[in-house]
């Protein structure tokens, strides 16, 4: 549970969001990352560290740099936590409908 | 099958919208959240007060098992028959604090209709906890029903 908390807040801050949105599309160093923002350099480092902390980033080595490359199957627990959320209003608008259509029959 | 419920919860946001496409004309759809015995039936709880009107409240209790298991109430704002309803709802006890709703009904054809539920919350993580709730709940119950077969076995 504690891991899939962390997620949450990995995503609750717009500057992570950009990285993300950012890796999507190719993977990045970590300098080519912190150009694309204003933030401060080390701020973005350390969103770059809460992102990979959370498995949502995942690191390679190739040559001397680190590339940085997006982890969509950490995404997907996301869309997870949303699912037995959408499968207990599923259940209950079914009951609605079985029970109106009954109303409906007197 | 196709998802009749759909769910979408931007990131970065604080709500949740909530679509539903009913085999029922609206009118019907309407009443099954407007009238107190109807709401006991689909929703499994019991209706201690309510007020289907501008200014009303309301008050629901749900049992689990012969215990109340969980209390929710809320303002109602606004209602204007067959098209909306605008409340606040709060489960008592729980981290996910009071949630604005906005409820708008739509006449599809005769026979169908679509709800629609915006659900406000007061920031992201508390929409968040909301989320979280029935992934705990579910396991919950999940655990009660294994010590239910494993109480019989005794």
């Amino acid at each position: 549970m504690k891991l899939r908390r962390d997620v949450f807040q990995a995503i609750a801050d717009p500057t992570r969001r950009g990285i993300l949105l950012l890796l999507a599309a190719q993977p990045l160093t970590a300098g080519a990352i912190a150009s694309n923002f204003d933030t401060a350099r080390p701020t973005v480092s350390k969103h770059i560290q809460i992102l990979t902390e959370c498995e949502l980033l995942k690191q390679e080595q190739q040559g001397r740099e680190i590339y940085y490359h997006f982890n969509p199957q950490k995404m997907k627990e996301i869309a997870d936590f949303i699912e037995p959320f959408r499968q207990m209003w599923e259940a209950k608008f079914n009951k609605l409908e079985a029970v109106m259509k009954k109303y409906k029959k007197k | 099958m196709e998802q009749k419920t759909k769910i979408n919860a931007e990131a970065g946001k604080q709500e949740l919208v909530i679509t539903r496409t009913f085999d029922l004309p609206v009118e019907l759809l309407f009443k099954a959240y407007s009238e107190a015995e109807l709401i006991e039936q689909w929703m499994g709880t019991k209706v201690i007060k309510l007020e289907s009107k501008n200014h009303g409240s309301y008050q629901f209790e749900t049992s689990y098992q012969g215990k109340v298991a969980f209390k929710a109430n809320g303002t109602i704002h606004t209602v204007v028959p067959n098209q909306k309803i605008i409340r606040t709802f709060e489960m008592e006890n729980a981290p996910i604090g009071v949630q604005l709703e906005f409820l708008t009904f739509e006449k599809l054809n005769g026979d169908t209709s679509k709800l629609k539920i915006q659900i406000i919350y007061q920031s992201e993580e508390h929409r968040a906890e909301q989320l979280k709730l029935p992934f705990a709940s579910g396991l919950n119950m999940a655990h009660d029903r294994l010590q239910e077969i494993i109480n019989k076995l005794k």
